[in-house]
């Protein structure tokens, strides 16, 4: 079958913060209902944490940089990957991460290399 | 001559069909556009010198498969396909009704939510109405590059998204069914008004939007979804042929040549709504109550012998199911009509939301007009022509203006 990632974009918040254990129940509901499907996933510390790196061509200088490629509204705060029968199927478990129903995720078709 | 054009037409018609079946079979759009195509040139190479065969899907379909059998056994890295393709060698062509859900499966993956409008438009037309890229291109004034990149996208998205070739079910058919009918309704108005071009009308876009509505009816005829969409486009192009006049002017409802209007196009409209009516349970359809206001303007014998009564009241139907600024204002023009222009301008002024709209700007300038408030006028047929409309219509409003004196 095959999978699909879906990347959450939210308000750029700690999910580790306890002032968002209220809204964790939500994910974990989530995390539930959509077991069959969900194959990992994981939530992110905020892009405040990240680091953009890049090198000056293969095995060249490492540039490091502090924070994300590209600042917006909405940030990328976690992923999951999805096995499902077809883009319908990811579509609509993809409606019931609470990342929809606020900021938005986007679902991608993964590459498979075996096939 | 005739005779080819019969064959080319029924070869048009068997081979969005054949298609439909072989997208099945292979799992492939592209594969199947093919081995279609060249069942399609074969056909129209043979038939009109050695007639057409008695079952002409049966014929171009056996043709596509082998052809596509072909096509998958010189990729030779897929065993797996190539198995599935030799055991698909069913000499004997699908029963009708399989044919039927192949097409509809085609319609519903064409027009699927996850795809742009605009690709879902081309799409619509590339393979549901067959016509080629280019001529696709052309109707919806691109350059042909443009078009093949929209198409070869949209067809990647599709497999390598996995968006699957099915009817959905029962419970999201409405919702997608009217995403369906929103696109082909877009096709028809992008012939209809032809945006910001010269001309008003480019026909063959209004002729295919029609195509693939009579399709929607002939694969759903209980649907009033797709019964009231072909009500509506065959009673809004039987104007067609008064809508501009010999010099390209737009010629207004009011006074345009009712006797040139198409009967044959009316009274099949006119039916389509009485059958969509009777389809409608409980709540009525958007696109039946719209062809209803259109019967009601295609069927009044002059412009002052409209039923306006009947008009707003159909309108007041279309708000409690379809609520839109632009539904408002074709009401408030109804009222305009009926109660004067006055108690017309007092609902224009009073909708919110339209101000990018020209028809807003214009509609308001015109009881204006005729309220002899020439000042104001002026000023709303400014703001309207600040605005995008397609030359004909923008002309239009320079003849109105200049009338003010």
């Amino acid at each position: 079958m095959p999978k699909y990632v879906a990347l959450t974009y939210t308000a750029d918040v700690d999910w580790s913060d306890p002032q968002y254990a209220d809204q964790m129940k939500d994910w974990i509901e989530f995390g539930e209902a959509a077991k069959a499907v969900i194959r990992g996933g994981d939530a992110l510390y905020p892009t405040a944490t990240a680091t953009t790196v890049r090198t000056s061509g293969k095995g060249g200088e490492v540039i490091s940089s502090d924070g994300p490629y590209a600042e917006t509204k909405e940030a990328l705060t976690g992923f999951y990957l999805l096995e499902c029968a077809d883009l319908d199927e990811a579509i609509q478990t993809a409606a019931k991460i609470p990342a929809a129903w606020t900021g938005a995720v986007e679902v991608r078709p993964v590459i498979d290399f075996g096939s | 001559m005739e005779a080819g054009d019969a064959v080319a037409q029924l070869v048009r018609e068997e081979g969005t069909r054949v298609l439909a079946t072989l997208v099945r079979v292979t799992g492939s759009i592209d594969l199947a556009e093919e081995a279609t195509q060249d069942a399609v040139v074969r056909a129209l190479e043979s038939w009109p010198r050695v007639g057409v065969p008695d079952n002409p899907r049966g014929w171009l379909t056996v043709t596509a498969k082998r052809r596509a059998i072909d096509l998958i056994r010189r990729e030779s890295r897929r065993p797996e396909k190539e198995a599935a393709a030799v055991s698909m060698i069913e000499p004997v062509p699908e029963p009708p009704e399989v044919v039927r859900d192949d097409l509809l499966r085609l319609v519903f993956t064409c027009c699927h939510p996850s795809l742009a409008t605009e690709t879902q438009v081309a799409l619509a037309l590339r393979t549901l109405g067959g016509l080629s890229t280019a001529e696709v291109a052309r109707g919806l004034l691109v350059s042909e590059a443009t078009m093949t990149k929209r198409l070869t996208r949209a067809k990647q998205k599709i497999a390598q998204a996995r968006i699957p070739y099915r009817v959905p079910p029962a419970d999201e058919l409405p919702d997608r069914l009217s995403g369906v009918a929103a696109t082909v309704y877009l096709i028809f108005n992008e012939g209809y008004a032809a945006g910001t071009g010269s001309e008003l009308a480019r026909v063959p876009l209004t002729a295919e939007a029609i195509r693939l509505a009579r399709l929607l009816v002939v694969l759903m005829p209980d649907e009033p979804t797709a019964l009231g969409l072909l009500a509506l486009l065959l009673l809004q192009d039987s104007r067609r042929a008064t809508r501009v006049d010999e010099a390209g002017r737009v010629v207004l409802l009011a006074d345009q040549d009712r006797s040139r209007w198409d009967e044959r196009a009316i009274k099949e409209g006119v039916e389509l709504v009485g059958t969509g009516l009777r389809r409608t349970s409980s709540r009525p359809n958007a696109y039946v109550v719209e062809a209803a206001i259109a019967a009601c303007h295609a069927l009044a014998p002059s412009y002052d012998a409209t039923d306006w009564d009947a008009v707003i009241s159909w309108y007041d139907v279309l708000l409690t199911i379809r609520d839109s600024p632009v539904a408002r204002l074709n009401r408030a023009a109804a009222i305009a009509e009926r109660d004067g222009p006055s108690e017309g301008l007092a609902i224009v002024d009073a909708i919110d939301g339209l101000a990018a709209y020209p028809w807003w700007h214009a509609t308001r300038a015109e009881l204006l007009h005729r309220l002899n408030q020439p000042e104001a006028a002026r000023d709303a047929y400014d703001r309207a022509l600040a605005l995008d409309l397609s030359r004909p219509q923008a002309d239009h409003l320079r003849r109105r203006l200049s009338e003010l004196g």
